[in-house]
């Protein structure tokens, strides 16, 4: 679960990236070990934003806070690994992931969620917050404690040369392009097509698009699946470069929260600069705030107090932004 | 102007273009029913709200009991004496009729702080409690919880929540609203005897009410006033019938 | 349905019996378990203030939780190393005595609690309970990232720390200081409720504008409620590191936060002695269920759902008549 820290490497779990990043040694930082971790943060930032995307939306449309999205998120990263493992096939993986979380999302929608959408927030944290606990237990049962291993395909692996000489993984620069374009499908979906008409209908006014005949539930279903199948791909793109264990998605809903606490409940847009800004702060944090300790500290202390303070930059950047606009920065009241 | 409780100075309120409040003057005087009419959409609950404190107006100024009271917040407000009822009902639900009176007694007197006594005991919040009730006939209920009470016993808690302020003046949202023939009458003699206490700037749709009751009418349209004057002023103005007659027209 | 108050007197009854049986049978084990019901019922107490009467849905009242763990930790070990905390400007020195502990907890997480009040309930809704989990995450992440107290492995603290005039080693003595100081705070808790405040605090709860409009100022209002309700789960956390004599950042974890509140859902919500019914039933699940499967959360989670589903109300609210503040 943490970070583990000692004064010459910096491996990161659970974050989305896994590089060693070197820092204090005296080394001087250099311009393409920035870039390099713009580049994760960015990286870091869109995996975010799928699953802030789609929480976001829950709440918007059906106003129903969501705290089992960890767990598709988890599901998604499962049934990726299960189907790669059984057929080698990386896409038919991040198939199944979509498949398998979308169909998990509805079923819990038709089942548990539906129950919930007149209730008031107390019971909706509760009642996901038990299946929060059902979904990781059963997954432990069937997959059992030890994490599962999905590997990058042949075709991503490897290093791209990008302009200025920067070698950077392949396969992350495919995640940052899967990202954005599902950040252009979703704008897309939600402003140009008839089910985005109804979903920012159904935003402003559940009761009204209920009486004007649309099918709220299956509207609801559609929308919850939805949601369901970006957390599972998200999981699913980020278990190549993680191991797939039990209780992986919960850190990832955290941020997310803090995502669109930031951004703004209903917002994608709020989303997405929410989670590129959370995704930044973070990979840059705790890049730099180390080896600027390190001018001035010893490498040992300046890499716990970095490390410490940087696990916590998030949540000041959270607070700050609440000082401020406590909507969120996108945010209506 | 200057004996007035409770003045609003060149209020003005937009909601991206929309302008709701347009320069908006307009005063309350002791002993008064002072009628805010006019059609839906025409911005009385943005005024209210403006003049209550839950909304902030984008320029001008609020004065009560001769203080600027602009920047004050909606409890201060409160404590300083500004009586409220609200067209849909703000009770505490699961609250007796008598805790939500206590309630009243509470917030006027700056109680919330103590810890230890029992509130329902507490002789002095019992004593205001109970005074309000008294005025609104309810003290036989005292015991009922006010989601049991029917609409009109509600409207008739509201006010005595309300009276628990000892306010210097009431800003009452459509009380009218959802009362019978029988509700209406008895509630408009209440309010009559009501105004000498203290005076009521009362928004109402209820024509008759406003009518019997008011001993001055003015008149909102789009965000602004278009007419402040007596009943028979209102009632014979072309400006005001046009106004109405297109909604009547409508309807 | 019998009245809530001889509810409350048999649950607190059983609460004392079951460990004095289990001396008399020599079975130290259940007196811990017993303890361990009422700490956790302290933490469900402290919860309950903010979130039954307040209506304030905090996911993240675990970072006072850990935040009394943690001062009984620190001050603890640095009384066993013989190290003094700090040396300039003041002498501060390790303690071992809980009276101390329980004052350095309390005023720690209650300062917790009032700087993340003060920014938390500047908003409402969903978007507090984000931000408070968040918050509560804040504090998990950096105390696993802070080596000095152990980080993500935790601190072990090797002697159990004393009350004068009690062998606090002992199971039952140990038990009946927490017994002793759950009942006091139930005590003040229920005082709390009928005051001024707990009604204004719970009028605000159900309904804001109302309270708005008496000239309730209800941020001040919920922000004290909050304070308070910090201070008691940071009382839990120090007695909670005595008992296991062990912290960690898990104190922290959002999984105990969710702990605490399905503590209170069980026992019924805003109910006095719903967090003692809810802790002890936990404890019993936790015991029993986790001897038949290792995989018992689900059974938790299905009751849970089902509780939250179809039985809002909990054991007291299901047990018990609906309670008026006044006879009449």
């Amino acid at each position: 679960m943490p970070p583990s820290a000692s004064s010459e490497q910096l491996t990161f779990h659970r974050r989305g990236r896994a590089l060693p990043v070197k820092t204090i040694k005296g080394r001087a930082m250099s311009s393409i070990l920035i870039i390099e971790q713009i580049l994760n943060g960015l990286q870091f930032g869109v995996m975010l934003f799928l699953m802030a995307a789609g929480l976001t939306l829950i709440f918007g449309v059906m106003g129903l806070i969501n705290l089992a999205h960890g767990s598709l998120y988890m599901v998604g990263a499962f049934a990726a690994a299960a189907v790669a493992g059984w057929t080698g096939s990386f896409l038919l993986a991040l198939a199944a992931s979509l498949a398998a979380a979308a169909l998990f999302g509805a079923l819990i929608e038709l089942t548990v969620i539906r129950r919930l959408y007149a209730r008031d927030h107390l019971d909706q944290v509760l009642a996901t917050f038990a299946l929060i606990l059902i979904f990781s237990e059963a997954t432990r049962w069937v997959f059992g404690s030890f994490p599962l291993f999905l590997n990058i395909p042949e075709a991503l692996s490897g290093t791209l040369t990008l302009p200025g000489g920067i070698e950077y993984s392949r396969y992350r620069l495919t995640i940052i392009l899967i990202g954005l374009a599902v950040a252009v499908g979703l704008f897309l979906l939600i402003s140009k097509t008839r089910v985005g008409m109804r979903i920012r209908a159904g935003e402003n006014d559940r009761e009204m698009i209920g009486a004007l005949g649309v099918d709220i539930s299956v509207l609801y279903t559609l929308v919850f699946a939805l949601g369901a199948a970006l957390a599972g791909l998200s999981g699913a793109l980020v278990g190549a470069i993680q191991s797939v264990e039990v209780g992986m998605g919960e850190p990832v809903l955290i941020l997310a929260f803090v995502v669109i606490v930031i951004g703004g409940i209903g917002s994608i847009k709020g989303a997405l600069a929410g989670a590129i800004l959370v995704g930044l702060t973070d990979t840059l944090g705790r890049t730099m705030l180390p080896w600027v300790f390190a001018v001035f500290m010893d490498p040992a202390a300046a890499s716990s107090v970095g490390s410490a303070l940087a696990s916590m930059l998030i949540y000041i950047l959270m607070a700050g932004v609440l000082l401020f606009k406590p909507t969120g920065l996108f945010g209506s009241a | 102007m200057t004996d007035s409780i409770l003045r609003v100075d060149n209020i003005c309120k937009s909601f991206g273009a929309l302008k709701a409040s347009d320069s908006i003057t307009l005063d309350l005087k002791p002993g008064e029913i002072h009628a805010l009419i006019g059609p839906n959409g025409a911005g009385k609950s943005t005024l209210i709200k403006q003049i209550a404190g839950g909304l902030k107006p984008d320029s001008g100024k609020v004065f009560f009991d001769g203080r600027d009271v602009s920047q004050h917040s909606t409890a201060r407000r409160a404590r300083a004496g500004l009586g409220r009822t609200f067209q849909i009902s703000a009770l505490a639900m699961d609250f007796t009729v008598l805790e939500n009176v206590v309630l009243g007694a509470v917030g006027q007197s700056g109680s919330w702080f103590r810890f230890f006594r029992d509130a329902m005991k507490d002789t002095r919040l019992l004593e205001r409690a109970y005074k309000a009730l008294d005025r609104v006939e309810l003290r036989d209920l005292a015991h009922v919880r006010t989601s049991e009470l029917s609409h009109g016993r509600r409207r008739q808690l509201e006010v005595a929540v309300a009276l628990t302020l000892s306010p210097k003046a009431f800003l009452m949202d459509e009380p009218m609203a959802g009362m019978g023939a029988e509700g209406s009458q008895a509630l408009t003699g209440f309010l009559e005897a009501l105004k000498t206490e203290a005076p009521i700037l009362l928004v109402e749709h209820d024509m008759d009410a406003v009518f019997a009751l008011a001993d001055r009418i003015s008149v909102l349209v789009y965000g602004k006033i278009i007419a402040t004057g007596s009943v028979d002023e209102i009632r014979t103005n072309p400006e005001v019938k046009l106004a109405y007659l297109g909604e009547e027209d409508a309807a | 349905m019998i009245r809530e108050r001889y509810l409350n007197l048999l649950i607190g009854a059983l609460l004392l019996i079951v460990p004095l049986v289990a001396l008399q049978l020599d079975e130290p084990f259940i007196i811990t378990l017993a303890t361990k019901a009422a700490i956790l019922a302290l933490a469900g107490v402290g919860l309950n203030l903010a979130l039954g009467q307040g209506g304030l849905v905090s996911f993240g009242h675990a970072a006072y939780f850990g935040i009394g763990g943690y001062a009984m930790g620190i001050l603890a070990s640095h009384a066993q190393d013989y190290a003094p905390l700090m040396e300039a400007p003041f002498l501060i020195e390790g303690t071992n005595l809980m009276p101390v502990i329980w004052l350095v907890a309390i005023v720690a997480s209650a300062l917790a609690a009032l700087l993340i009040g003060a920014l938390s309930l500047r908003t409402s809704g969903v978007y507090f309970i984000m931000v408070t989990l968040a918050f509560g995450q804040m504090f998990y992440y950096f105390t696993v990232s802070w080596p000095a107290y152990g980080g993500e492995d935790g601190l072990s603290i090797y002697v159990r720390n004393q009350f004068p005039g009690v062998n606090t080693l002992d199971p039952i003595q140990f038990f009946g200081i927490c017994f002793v100081v759950l009942m006091a705070v139930l005590f003040l808790v229920n005082r709390l409720n009928k005051s001024p405040f707990g009604l204004a605090l719970n009028g605000a709860h159900q309904n804001e504008e109302r309270a708005l409009t008496v000239g309730i100022n209800v941020y001040r209002l919920r922000l004290v409620a909050f304070v308070i309700s910090g201070a008691i789960t940071g009382l839990a956390g120090a007695l909670f590191a005595d008992l296991n004599r062990f912290v960690s950042p898990t104190m922290f974890s959002w999984h105990t936060s969710g702990e605490i509140m399905v503590f209170i859902i069980l026992g019924g919500v805003a109910r006095l002695f719903g967090p003692v019914a809810g802790a002890a039933v936990y404890i019993l699940l936790e015991h029993m269920l986790g001897g038949i499967s290792e995989y018992w959360q689900i059974y938790l989670g299905l009751i849970l759902l089902f509780v939250v589903l179809f039985a809002k109300g909990g054991i007291v609210g299901g047990l018990a008549r609906r309670e008026v503040r006044h006879d009449g």
